[in-house]
């Protein structure tokens, strides 16, 4: 006797999971990046975005392969080598209604891209910047990146010599609004964050720590899964309400930061040290992160949130309408127009 | 009369003996950089084409802010000819640093306003001497000490005016527009203008041949510079997303785009329908520029030589992805740096193969204003139907000089916005495939971000991909995609504008170009004829991939000069690249790259040695 097969979990715009589904990974087995991309997955079908509506954006390397392993339905663009920020930026130019979600990597941002990714963050541009983490170059074979800390020992007992670039640090200085690291392992942790993050109106910069199995796993490695898993060290632990559900369970208020995103979502951080951090207090944030630095801590959370400042979007007026599809009725001038212009050169 | 201001009375004797030179002479402007000459200059200019007389004006200035020397020249041609001209008849020296050579490099007979104290006379006998003494008579109208050295340069005009019989009241409706609207300004100025006229005339006698005397050539015409007929093209096509990043001699385009697009291109609500965006550097402006033509927008930018060799890599992904994005590069002289401030015509090549691989772009070559602002919206059909980076070549000659046009028609065609599938279209069909060649002219379909279709999506990569977006590695889909490409491209040939035949009659020698040389090589052709007897042919080449009437050209013709502003004979390789072996024999090279435009007269000379005439 034939049992009925349950049928699929629908989200709220009624789509199952599959539906944000993307090809095979041709990555390692075991690479971080793909329980990255798995996340992606859950948070957007969680949060019920059409995946249509989004834009999958990257460079070049193993992180910026990704996009082609989750949300087949959503265009997506593997451009140049630390060259995404512009491209996502025109973009969202040519059509500001789309959801932008950039995945980068150590190298493709902190190295070859650091000049686009600093304007990015200066920009505030509404999109999601991930960075798949993991201190090496993988399609290269194994050279460290800017990210990798001081003292990192590659499996060819090359030491890195050179400080590692904070790449939260810098978001949190240059103007991006939402900054947060975690861990391509912790699970909770990474679909919270990934889950306010598509709530957040503004740059999402989000540094994720996802080990290389292949070249940077090993023992003396500053960026493998057993040094993450020693080493973590979550500043708060997220909790997110998305604004289509009731919040549930209630914090002690002294105990949680509750942060009224736009959409109506709410993020809820509470605290994990006894002295509580203030995830609003730019100078609070780059002390915490500078501090953990020196004590070689690697801290977890969302380190930053403003929810107020204006996006790179806002400040440029634009109609409502995605510029890219405005009829030529309204983006040629009138004969009039030409007339006048040509009377007044004579 | 200070008629004790005129060098060696006999030889001046002479000089006014000579026959009235009217409407065909140049005037060259000597200032300092920061001076505030411009706008003077640009009084003369105007005024001169208020009388009737077609005129053209060159701004030969430094790579600097202020302090280092500028020249101005204007030429007056009742032939209409619009080139630099070699040598300048008439000199208005107002730098001390440079007075002494100016006024050496004036012909015999020539004429020389200069600042009294210069004392110039004492350089040459040969040439009209008419000292000024501009400081005594701006301070005496200009009571602002500051505004002196600005309000000095309108003291020349009416001299100049007065010495060449140019209307008093045509330069006042000059100076009106210059400063429309800011009656104090005017006043200050157009005061200026009559202390200078008042000067001459009451201290000189006529003493040299050249007039400006009324002419009826410039009636319904415009003056623009190319940039912002380039700007104008753009607006008028639509162009919704415009990345850029300052550099010399392009940033005017942008401007003269920003402008107009604040001023006609806000929405009654008040909103904008455009985005200008200065980016960090030309990597990002393109990397912008071609992501909005990827999601759909009508995207540019402009930049010259160094921010050309930074778009390289981008140029070949948007070869490579087939995105649309419109550049123009407003061409100045290199190698690296160069001099910023001088034109060239030498980023044609490496235009033409922006990027590594085997990497070719669409490339417009306008020649005049006129073009600038039908290219421009013709570079916007082009892109998005071919689905290609577009770029459009000018140079500083006509990107930053003024130029008489007729005026500009308004666009009697739609836009072609490509070949871009809509939701419905994707119902009908039940998907497609982005890179497949359904049409046969290797342009496929595409679907813009954020089309609401469960089949809209497709993967844009630089990597190798096959038909449906895929990565792949296949030698087969390699040669497959490379192949269609390779198509596309030839198809343009016929989609570029088609080169004009400005003269093919029966002579066996043909002349080929682009861009500004066309000025003076149609002087030059004039030239050749009268001086030499010979009727000799002419294409202009207006766009890359060349079109089959080019290959035609060279094939009825015995031997054909290529004349191009570039030291490498860029043109004559490109040709070389495209015809078969016994035509690209036939081709010769004139070429001039001092940094300044090209003349007739080189043309015509080196023509005639190479001719053994």
């Amino acid at each position: 006797m034939a049992t009925a097969t349950p049928a699929p979990k629908i989200n709220r715009i009624g789509l199952p999971v599959v539906e944000y589904r993307g090809g095979k990974s041709t990555l390692c087995a075991g690479c971080g990046h793909n329980a990255i991309s798995e996340r992606i997955i859950d948070a957007m079908f969680e949060m019920g975005v059409e995946p249509e509506r989004v834009i999958k954006m990257s460079g070049i390397g193993c992180s910026s392969k990704s996009p082609a392993y989750f949300m087949n339905r959503a265009h997506s663009f593997n451009s140049v080598h630390g060259r995404m920020p512009s491209v996502t930026t025109g973009a969202l130019l040519a059509n500001s209604t789309v959801q932008a979600l950039g995945v980068s990597g150590d190298g493709d941002t902190a190295s070859i891209g650091m000049g686009q990714f600093v304007h990015l963050l200066r920009r505030n541009l509404p999109m999601i910047y991930i960075i798949e983490d993991n201190g090496v170059y993988g399609l290269t074979k194994g050279q460290f990146s800017a990210t990798a800390d001081i003292g990192s020992k590659l499996k060819t007992g090359v030491i890195n010599d050179l400080p590692a670039i904070d790449t939260c640090a810098l978001a949190i200085q240059l103007g991006a609004t939402f900054v947060g690291r975690s861990f391509s392992g912790d699970k909770k942790q990474l679909l919270a964050m990934l889950k306010a993050a598509i709530a957040h109106k503004g740059t999402v910069m989000l540094d994720v720590i996802s080990p290389c199995v292949t070249f940077n796993d090993h023992e003396g490695s500053t960026k493998s899964y057993k040094f993450l898993q020693e080493h973590d060290e979550p500043i708060n632990e997220i909790g997110f309400v998305p604004s289509f559900e009731d919040i549930e369970v209630d914090y002690d208020s002294g105990e949680v930061y509750d942060v009224q995103m736009h959409d109506g979502s709410s993020l809820r951080l509470r605290k994990l040290r006894e002295e509580g951090y203030d995830p609003t207090d730019k100078i609070e944030a780059v002390r915490t992160l500078t501090e953990a630095h020196e004590k070689g801590e690697i801290l977890t959370g969302v380190f930053y949130v403003d929810t107020r400042k204006p996006t790179f979007l806002d400040l440029l007026n634009l109609v409502d309408e995605p510029l890219a599809t405005l009829p030529e009725s309204v983006t040629r001038p009138s004969r009039e127009a030409l007339d006048s212009l040509m009377h007044s050169l004579q | 009369m200070a008629t004790g201001d005129l060098a060696l009375g006999q030889e001046q004797g002479s000089l006014s003996a000579r026959q009235r030179v009217a409407n065909d002479f140049s005037i060259i402007v000597a200032t300092v950089n920061g001076s505030g000459s411009q706008s003077a200059n640009s009084v003369l200019l105007k005024s001169i084409f208020g009388m009737g007389v077609p005129v053209s004006g060159k701004n030969l200035f430094p790579s600097n802010i202020a302090g280092l020397p500028t020249w101005y020249t204007i030429r007056a041609s009742k032939y209409g000819y619009v080139a630099r001209k070699r040598e300048c008849e008439v000199l208005v020296a107002l730098n001390p640093e440079t007075a002494r050579e100016d006024v050496l490099n004036l012909p015999t007979g020539g004429v020389a306003i200069y600042e009294e104290n210069l004392n110039l006379k004492q350089y040459r006998s040969d040439v009209v001497c008419y000292p000024v003494p501009f400081d005594k008579l701006t301070a005496a109208i200009c009571p602002e000490a500051k505004l002196r050295k600005l309000v000095k340069n309108m003291v020349y005009v009416g001299v100049v005016a007065q010495l060449l019989a140019i209307d008093l009241e045509v330069i006042e409706k000059s100076v009106k527009k210059q400063f429309a609207k800011k009656q104090k300004v005017f006043d200050l100025n157009f005061g200026a203008v009559k202390a200078g006229h008042d000067y001459a005339q009451a201290t000189f006698t006529k003493q040299d041949p050249y007039y400006i005397e009324h002419m009826g050539s410039t009636t319904g015409k415009i003056i623009i510079d190319g940039n912002a007929a380039c700007g104008m093209g753009a607006v008028f096509a639509g162009v919704t997303v415009v990345a850029w990043y300052p550099i010399t001699p392009s940033t005017s385009l942008i401007e003269a785009t920003t402008d107009l697009l604040k001023k006609l291109r806000i929405t009654p609500e008040g909103k904008a329908t455009f985005a200008v965006v200065q980016a960090e550097d030309e990597l990002a402006a393109i990397g912008m520029v071609l992501g909005a033509g990827w999601a759909g927008a009508r995207s540019m930018t402009s930049t010259s030589g160094p921010g050309i060799s930074l778009m390289a890599e981008f140029a070949g992904l948007g070869y490579f992805a087939e995105l649309p994005g419109v550049i123009f590069d407003v061409q100045r002289t290199g190698p690296a740096t160069g001099m910023p401030t001088r034109t060239s015509q030498a980023d044609l090549l490496p235009v033409a193969f922006l990027s590594h691989g085997d990497t070719k772009h669409v490339v417009l070559l306008p020649a005049n204003v006129k073009e600038c602002f039908e290219f421009s919206q013709e570079a916007f059909d082009l892109t998005e139907r071919l689905q290609t980076p577009v770029f459009v070549l000018t140079d500083l000659d006509l990107g930053m000089n003024n130029w008489m046009s007729e005026p500009f028609t308004y666009p009697d065609k739609p836009f072609d916005r490509g070949k871009v599938l809509t939701a419905e279209d994707l119902n009908r069909l039940g998907g497609f495939a982005r890179y497949k060649d359904v049409d046969g002219d290797g342009v496929g379909w595409r679907t813009l971000p954020g089309t609401k279709h469960p089949k809209a999506a497709y993967f844009t990569r630089g990597s190798g991909h096959n038909e449906s977006a895929g990565y792949t590695e296949k030698p087969d889909d390699y040669v497959n995609l490379m192949d269609r490409l390779a198509r596309k491209f030839e198809g343009a040939r016929k989609l570029v504008p088609a080169p004009v035949v400005v003269k093919d009659g029966t002579s066996k020698v043909g002349f080929l170009a682009f861009g500004t040389t066309d000025f003076a090589l149609r002087e030059s052709l004039d030239q050749i004829q009268a001086e030499y007897g010979q009727s000799v042919d002419y294409v202009r080449i207006r766009a890359y991939p060349f079109a089959q009437e080019i290959h035609d050209f060279v094939a009825s013709h015995e031997r054909v000069y290529v004349v191009e502003q570039d030291r490498d004979a860029q043109l004559a390789s490109l040709l070389k690249l495209d015809l078969p072996g016994e035509q690209a024999a036939k081709l010769r090279s004139i070429l001039h790259y001092n940094g300044l435009p090209v003349d007739a007269r080189t043309i015509t000379e080196e023509f005639a040695t190479k001719e053994g005439l």
